[in-house]
């Protein structure tokens, strides 16, 4: 993919809390935050957990595979840093482990996405400025 | 517990909505004095009644907003509340006076909301739109500020603004229930015969077929351009009074006999279930406290920044059953002559979307019906409204039930 169309982007900006997850997609991994008190996986990172408070929190790593929860086909620009990038693919991804999870499709043609469809993880990085974003592609089935 | 149902709306302005801003250039402060003055004369109150004031904040003065406007109009409030729930914020001012009035701590709140970016603009400046004061700055309603999730985590991905979010719900809605794009077209095409008899809608003498708005441009699948709001220049406030003052009113009171509210979540992303709203129970909350039933209802007004807005709000309320929504529309007429009268006075669809004044529409819809005031779209022996807010994504919903004696 063309990474330069997309520097002039806004870029996220990890903040003490978040940095784990942002270094663990700097190596291709994906980490996120587990609560045994609450027995559930929280994203995004937080001081503490959602619901209960409980402090418990836990960095541990997930697979980052699946399904798709929901999407649209933006033919418009959400904003006009995506002008040069219609049709935007908006998903909505919902790890095998609970929690949802914003990204934008790649790799799929709009009328090949279906809602409920096999996902994996794409790592897109950007040296530039040190980040590496989390996109997602059809899963390859057979592979899963 | 909850309301008695002794505050009533007593007064109201909403302002005929313009494409291009004809009224002179004011600052939203100015605004709000504008639409105070024109809701109190409605009202047949002076500006020395008026001891509650309640706003959604105040483009020129982010931080001190009540103290600001109680300086400018020169009126020293004993209730004074900034309500920050977007599109749910008049609703949600609504129900804040008259519980304050209940309390004793106001007799008479003015709830106000400015509705037009056409303000002076200091030399050399570009556009209106185009300057920081337009709320939100250019990624809308997402915080682009260092340590905000949105930010951090829907930003880079372009998940931003209203459109796209509403067509992931949509879409999700779709895969759980179907999607008859007909009859969700017709809550469009029927708010569109009632703004032909609102002459202060945009689209007044415009109307639309049901082929009309499936066949205007997809802006994001499956939301069609005729089925999301567009912005206008507006405004509206109410006056909200106690009983002895109501009493004694010019106008027809509308008693705040219910009320409900419920704050979900900021991005859809993380709603527990982004097909049940958050209005099913602030619904349940605001017609058990008004002891009404919905079949009571003789008209709705239903919040409606796109047709799937109103779609699941009527499913949520519990107008009809969560997946029916769709042959509730293509069985019902929602037009002012219809055996379910809603958004009668064009919607925010057909009306247009006066900024956040828009929750105020739905408002203003209600209280002129049972005030009688509706002109051509008055129905008959309107006695009971029940009025919804929506703020964010589906985020925060607030619901009313209003009632004439």
């Amino acid at each position: 993919m063309s990474e330069g169309t997309f520097i002039a982007k806004p870029m996220p900006v990890p903040t003490p809390v978040s940095a784990p997850f942002w270094d663990g997609l700097r190596n291709h991994r994906i980490y996120v935050q587990y609560s045994p008190s609450a027995g559930k996986w929280v994203f995004y990172p937080r001081v503490l957990v959602p619901g209960t408070l409980a402090d418990d929190l836990q960095w541990r790593e997930i697979s980052g595979r699946g399904t798709l929860y929901t999407f649209t086909v933006a033919d418009r620009p959400t904003a006009p840093e995506w002008a040069d990038s219609l049709p935007q693919l908006l998903a909505i991804v919902e790890w095998d482990e609970g929690p949802r999870f914003s990204t934008e499709l790649v790799d799929v043609e709009p009328d090949q996405i279906r809602i409920g469809m096999r996902v994996a993880p794409v790592f897109c990085d950007y040296p530039e400025v040190g980040l590496t974003l989390l996109r997602y592609r059809p899963a390859d089935e057979s592979g899963a | 517990m909850g309301l008695k149902g002794e505050a009533a709306i007593v007064g109201l302005v909403e302002l005929a909505a313009q494409r291009k801003a004809t009224r002179p250039p004011a600052f939203s402060i100015e605004q709000f004095a504008l639409l105070t003055k024109n809701a109190l004369d409605d009202a047949g109150l002076d500006a020395r009644d008026v001891d509650g004031l309640l706003c959604n904040g105040v483009n020129e003065s982010a931080r001190f907003a009540t103290a600001t406007l109680a300086e400018y109009l020169g009126i020293e409030v004993n209730f004074a509340e900034i309500v920050d729930l977007g599109g749910a914020s008049s609703a949600g001012m609504v129900w804040r006076a008259a519980a304050a009035i209940e309390l004793g701590l106001c007799d008479v709140a003015i709830a106000a909301v400015p509705g037009s970016l056409n303000s002076p603009r200091p030399p050399g400046s570009g556009p209106a739109s185009a300057r920081p004061q337009a709320r939100g700055g250019s990624f809308g309603a997402s915080s682009p500020l260092f340590g905000s999730p949105q930010a951090e985590f829907e930003i880079p991905y372009g998940n931003l603004g209203q459109n796209a979010p509403y067509a992931q719900i949509a879409r999700r809605y779709a895969a759980e229930f179907g999607y008859d794009a007909r009859a969700i077209a017709k809550i469009a095409s029927d708010q569109r015969t009632n703004a032909c008899a609102n002459p202060d809608a945009v689209f007044y003498g415009q109307p639309i077929t049901v082929d009309d708005v499936i066949n205007s441009p997809m802006i994001a699948d499956p939301l069609h351009l005729l089925e999301i709001v567009m912005r206008v220049h507006g405004g509206a406030a109410v006056v909200v009074a106690n009983a002895d003052i109501a009493r004694k009113s010019r106008n027809r009171p509308v008693w705040i006999k219910g009320c409900g509210e419920r704050v979900a979540y900021k991005t859809p992303t993380y709603a527990e279930d982004l097909l049940r709203s958050p209005i099913s129970g602030a619904a349940e909350t605001a017609f058990r406290m008004a002891g009404i039933g919905r079949g009571d209802v003789d008209m709705a007004s239903i919040y409606d920044c796109y047709t799937i807005t109103v779609l699941m709000s009527l499913e949520d309320a519990g107008f009809c059953a969560k997946g029916d929504g769709m042959s509730f529309a293509a069985s019902h007429d929602f037009t002012y002559r219809g055996d379910f009268p809603m958004n009668t006075a064009g919607g925010q669809l057909s009306f247009g979307q006066a900024g956040t004044a828009g929750g105020m529409h739905h408002v203003c819809d209600g209280a002129r019906q049972i005030m009688g005031r509706a002109g051509e779209a008055q129905i008959a022996d309107c006695n009971i409204a029940f009025v919804s807010g929506n703020g964010g994504i589906m985020s925060e919903q607030v619901a009313l039930v209003l009632q004439g004696d």
